[in-house]
């Protein structure tokens, strides 16, 4: 269990999912298609499940939105909320490679976060949020869909830019842990 | 950020006195029945008794009010949506047409309202059984009862982290984006969409970073004083579940059964008053 959960995914969890909650509100709304925006907290998930991994990653997407829904909309959207800890996971199974806390999120590693982050919300918002909304909510096939395609566009594209350079920042003031060097 | 966020008030009710855990149960209950369901009599059922319970919880408008006026907002939306990209929908699932008006595509058929009503229903359903929940939940004692029901405690101490931290966060937040426009960043939702998503960048990675480090801070805190040691702890708002908390997880575990079954009864999860 120790292993498994350290404090610091404990605190990360409970810290990522507060901001989380905090940023439900700073979206910038896509009219067109209702309840769906470019949404700054996938970023953020983005970025958190990328540094701490599946676990985090997963716990903020679900409590996060579950909460940010539930704070702010009085409602929860199930068949919302799981795909968002869907794509958490997803990205958090990569985060050894992404090498952010080593400060090493450099080209290689910007193209393959921006690869499984397109895949994950592929995944997320194309498949499982608008088949969870059928099963669910029986709603029309083409409306969640159409919901569903443009919720993923907007994520990829506000996560490939806020959410590299969230991850690409953070890097950069974490320590290298090649930076000791030694003395001659 | 200029909404009002739901938020916890002490009040003096049976509700308010039920644990954490009892107050979870019966929301996982709920909200699992309403989705399962699209049976217009349990739906109506359900909603004459979320409003009782909404009395008895003494709930006031001016809690709740400004939220639900954006769900209702959204929930137009919805519906507007659904008929736009699926005006036959009722048709396919109740296997009647019955045309009120007009003809063609977007004909108002008889069917189509009957399903929209049913997901207006849905809808009003759950919304006062979570305005409940969170209007009446103790956040510290509700992150204890999670251990309860069997959540490890690191999972609930995450659970209790967020909670404790969203009202800062939100300080922050707010903090941030003041200095920003003080510094002449414009933060209106006036601004082109390259502006806004450069402003919110403006407010995002200050914010960010610096609760990186609050992580930090705490974890470390956290460390020195040996949390996670232990395979079991105690919980200082832990409260122990009284006779109204057994009859209320009761009544909520076999509303929910009884509730399935009569919607599966005849074989389909819709109340069918077609045919």
């Amino acid at each position: 269990m120790k292993n498994k959960f350290t404090i610091q995914q404990v605190v990360a969890a409970g810290i990522g999912t507060a901001l989380f909650v905090v940023l439900t509100e700073t979206q910038i709304p896509v009219v067109i298609v209702p309840n769906t925006a470019l949404q700054v907290r996938a970023a953020l998930l983005a970025f958190i499940a990328a540094v701490y991994g599946p676990v985090v990653g997963g716990i903020v997407g679900l409590l996060g939105h579950a909460l940010g829904d539930a704070f702010f909309y009085g409602s929860v959207w199930w068949s919302w909320v799981i795909p968002d800890a869907v794509f958490g996971v997803i990205v958090g199974l990569f985060s050894k490679k992404f090498l952010i806390r080593e400060g090493g999120f450099g080209g290689k590693q910007i193209a393959l976060f921006n690869i499984i982050q397109v895949v994950a919300n592929a995944i997320a918002w194309i498949l499982c949020a608008p088949i969870l909304d059928i099963l669910i909510y029986a709603e029309p096939a083409n409306k969640v869909f159409g919901q569903g395609a443009v919720a993923f566009i907007c994520n990829a594209i506000i996560i490939a830019v806020l959410g590299t350079l969230l991850c690409f920042a953070y890097s950069k003031i974490s320590t290298k842990s090649s930076s000791l060097q030694k003395e001659d | 950020m200029g909404r009002k966020l739901l938020s916890y008030e002490q009040k003096d009710t049976w509700i308010d006195r039920l644990c954490g855990v009892t107050k979870l149960i019966f929301f996982l209950c709920w909200s699992i029945t309403s989705m399962m369901t699209y049976d217009t009599r349990v739906l109506i059922i359900m909603l004459v008794i979320s409003i009782i319970l909404f009395k008895i919880s003494k709930t006031q408008w001016s809690q709740v009010g400004s939220v639900f006026k954006f769900i209702l907002f959204f929930l137009c939306i919805n519906i507007i949506a659904i008929y736009l990209f699926s005006p036959a929908e009722g048709v396919k699932i109740y296997g009647t047409e019955t045309i009120l008006l007009g003809s063609g595509r977007y004909a108002l058929r008889a069917e189509q309202l009957f399903y929209e009503f049913n997901i207006i229903l849905k809808y009003f359903t759950v919304v006062p059984s979570i305005f409940i929940f969170i209007v009446t939940t103790n956040p510290s004692e509700f992150a204890a009862s999670m251990n309860r029901v069997g959540i490890g405690y690191n999972a609930g101490y995450a659970v209790a982290i967020a909670l404790r931290y969203i009202p800062d966060i939100q300080g922050d937040f707010r903090k941030i984006r003041n200095a920003q426009m003080a510094r002449g960043i414009e933060m209106s939702k006036k601004g082109k969409l390259t502006d806004r998503i450069k402003s919110t960048t403006a407010i995002i990675f200050p914010l960010v970073f610096s609760s990186m480090g609050r992580i930090d801070t705490i974890s470390t805190a956290m460390e020195l004083r040996s949390f996670g040691r232990h395979k079991k702890r105690t919980w200082y708002m832990a409260r122990p579940l009284k006779r109204n908390d057994y009859i209320t997880i009761a009544v909520s575990v076999l509303f929910m059964i009884i509730a399935l079954v009569i919607t599966y009864a005849d074989g389909s999860r819709f109340y069918n008053p077609f045919i």
